[in-house]
């Protein structure tokens, strides 16, 4: 009999029943909550007359719709500006209150990005299931942790039962061996392969990433790459724990302590995929072919290398795609084959749960250091994954270097990633964005969003537009 | 959540692969704190010229002739003929609320993203997987000429097109089950909760750590 995948092994410890119609009856050991995707959920509670089923299972922070500006953080969430974010922070903060549920509000240094904040306080361990409804939720995958975006009828569920009726994925395996060139970054990588495989590659599959060069990659690294198995449409990505992810849980807020610790280091070592386990789907990548990537399309398998070009007519084989290239062409405002590095831009955005970690600050606020941003940027902005982020960036002197060079420091928040709250751009304007998705309009009504790496978005602040950051000085 | 048994309506073709969550119901809309009164800005990045904003009036606001919801022979659709990977990108349930409100009820694409699927049969909307070829001539049919209606069939997992003809669909039978009966699936869950106690009981032997409370 072959061995199990680490999904399998998740899977299986989280199952309360297999139903005779094929799906299971999964536990979930963690949910996270944040203030778009909650509200109708906690309401549908109370309408049914239903209690939570396990409070001190659940921790919220509002994320999406918060404001990033210091002033108009400072009265709390009195002082939210737009009447609908300030409606769904507030009412978050009332279903807390009344559910027991733990929050940690707009004024409380550990808010944040919810994916930023769980593996940050030890709220997200390997072996455990965790939810939230949010598709990013793949993030903590990184941990060796099944972690799964869900809808808002799902967060009822799990509030109400602390389990999901699901049936299980089938396995994928992402194999990238080898070493990233310097200045190659695990954003690249995730870019790479979901241009490889397209938006739909992992439909259907929970995808591990694992070789060698996953294993080199940092937690915050993994995270990245995880963060983004959903726009290789996989609702879990996951790496196997390894000593890196114990040393990242050592003396967290909320990991196991004493004997406990030694208990759950045991088991968590045991998390990985068995050598003779099977996939029902291998991609094998080598790693020192990716260059730092830049995304030139409305979809983030619309991406090419730094030194690439934007795809022409003739290089595209079905009709479908050729409209698909027509209309992001004409949304982006670029023509075919026109080399990417030529791509003017208005606004830099580094943050979002994919590039909002202290790492990702460090190694952007290096490449800006003793520079200033290109006049012809409009706005470059910095906006760190939760208080505790921004407060190390401080302690470290980086918000000297960003706002040193031109860029704006803010409070933490999702912010230009979906611009729910003030952050956004402008019609026709580009953006050098480390977020993860480059949708029309995602970051404001006709917004054109290009995906890059922090080091990348950092370099194309100082230069105005694109630049390899492998020649970069 | 409504029943689902046969419904009978007017296809409309959206041709456009991948169209994700934020073309569906653009980031602005989910302020509400409601499930209803999304419908008014279903694809309201391409139905309308200016940019949406909540609380604004919908009928004054320009319009985009060239959309297919906007087209005369389309206004009343019911049936949404999409491309592959439909409803991509984030969790969001406000997508399939969106395309009820707006009066959706049957969804036909070669694939779907896995979140979305499943949003949409928690909500009384049957997403309808079929192969490349028979979604390429559906848009044959139905981008020309008059209205073109289906009746479709849940129990029997069929669709009537108006040659006469039949195709046929598979659907996991759980989600077939909730959907025909309009079931609760929560209230399914807790009728479990005797199991869901025992397996919590036999985890925290196991691994401890997991259940410590976060109070």
């Amino acid at each position: 009999m072959a061995g199990k995948t680490l999904y399998d092994k998740l899977w299986q410890s989280h199952t309360v029943e297999d139903r005779e119609d094929g799906t299971t009856l999964l536990y979930i050991d963690r949910h996270l909550l944040h203030e778009v995707t909650s509200p109708q959920a906690f309401e549908g509670l109370k309408l049914a007359g239903r209690k939570l089923w396990r409070p001190g299972a659940n921790l919220a922070t509002p994320d999406h719709n918060v404001p990033t500006l210091a002033t108009e953080r400072k009265s709390g969430i009195a002082g939210i500006i737009d009447p609908f974010s300030r409606l769904q922070v507030e009412i978050l903060n009332l279903n807390c209150q009344e559910q027991k549920i733990v929050e940690f509000g707009m004024m409380d240094k550990r808010q944040g990005i919810v994916h930023v904040v769980g593996p940050e306080q030890g709220l997200t361990q390997p072996g455990m299931t965790i939810v939230c409804g949010d598709s990013h939720t793949s993030t903590h995958g990184a941990l060796g942790a099944l972690a799964q975006g869900i809808g808002t009828s799902e967060v009822e569920h799990v509030l109400s039962t602390q389990c999901l009726i699901q049936k299980k994925m089938k396995n994928m395996l992402v194999q990238i061996d080898g070493a990233l060139a310097p200045g190659v970054t695990a954003k690249d990588l995730i870019l790479y392969v979901i241009g490889r495989i397209g938006t739909a590659g992992g439909t259907g599959h929970t995808i591990e990433f694992g070789g060698s060069a996953i294993r080199s990659l940092s937690i915050a690294g993994r995270m990245t790459v995880c963060n983004m198995a959903i726009e290789a449409g996989a609702r879990a990505g996951l790496v196997a724990v390894d000593e890196k992810t114990i040393d990242y849980l050592r003396g967290r807020p909320f990991s196991p302590t004493g004997a406990m610790w030694q208990q759950a280091e045991k088991y968590w070592l045991s998390l990985k995929s068995d050598s003779d386990a099977v996939f029902d789907k291998v991609v094998t990548i080598d790693a020192a072919a990716i260059e730092p990537q830049v995304s030139w399309g409305t979809s983030p398998e619309m991406v090419v290398g730094i030194t690439g070009r934007v795809p022409t007519m003739q290089s595209v084989n079905s009709d479908t795609a050729r409209e698909s290239l027509a209309l992001a062409l004409k949304y982006m405002g670029l023509r075919e084959g026109q080399p990417v590095s030529e791509i003017m831009l208005d606004r830099v955005f580094i943050g979002s749960c994919t590039n909002s970690r202290i790492e990702d600050l460090r190694a952007a606020a290096a490449v800006v250091q003793g520079k200033k941003v290109a006049g012809s940027i409009k706005q470059a902005l910095v906006v760190p994954g939760s208080g505790l982020v921004k407060e190390q960036a401080e302690q470290e002197g980086l918000d000297k270097i960003f706002v040193d060079a031109g860029f704006e420091w803010r409070e933490p928040g999702c912010s230009m990633c979906l611009a729910m709250n003030s952050d956004k751009l402008g019609e026709g304007e580009h953006c050098a964005s480390t977020s993860n998705r480059n949708f029309e309009g995602r970051q404001g009504f006709g917004g054109r969003t290009h995906l890059v790496s922090p080091v990348m978005a950092a370099a194309a602040a100082i230069a105005g537009h694109f630049v390899d950051i492998r020649q970069w000085s | 959540m409504q029943s689902f048994t046969i419904h009978t309506g007017i296809v409309a073709p959206l041709d456009r692969a991948n169209v994700d969550t934020d073309l569906i119901i653009p980031k602005q809309f989910l302020k509400s704190v409601k499930r209803t009164g999304f419908g008014p800005n279903l694809f309201d990045q391409l139905r309308y010229l200016d940019e949406g904003q909540p609380g604004m009036e919908h009928g004054s606001r320009p319009i985009n002739p060239d959309f297919v919801l906007n087209k005369e022979q389309y206004r009343t659709a019911s049936v949404l003929l999409a491309r592959e990977n439909f409803g991509c990108g984030s969790s969001r349930e406000h997508a399939p609320w969106a395309l009820l409100d707006y009066g959706f009820r049957v969804l036909l694409a070669p694939s779907f993203a896995d979140i979305f699927y499943n949003n949409c049969f928690k909500n009384g909307i049957l997403p309808i997987v079929l192969a490349e070829d028979i979604i390429d001539s559906l848009f044959l049919a139905t981008q020309h000429g008059k209205a073109y209606q289906v009746t479709v069939d849940l129990a029997q997992q069929q669709i009537l097109l108006p040659t006469g003809a039949h195709l046929t669909f598979d659907l996991d039978m759980f989600r077939k089950e909730c959907l025909l009966q309009g079931l609760d699936d929560i209230a399914l869950t807790l009728e479990k909760a005797a199991l869901i106690t025992a397996y919590e009981e036999q985890r925290r032997e196991a691994c401890p750590w997991l259940f410590a409370d976060l109070l």
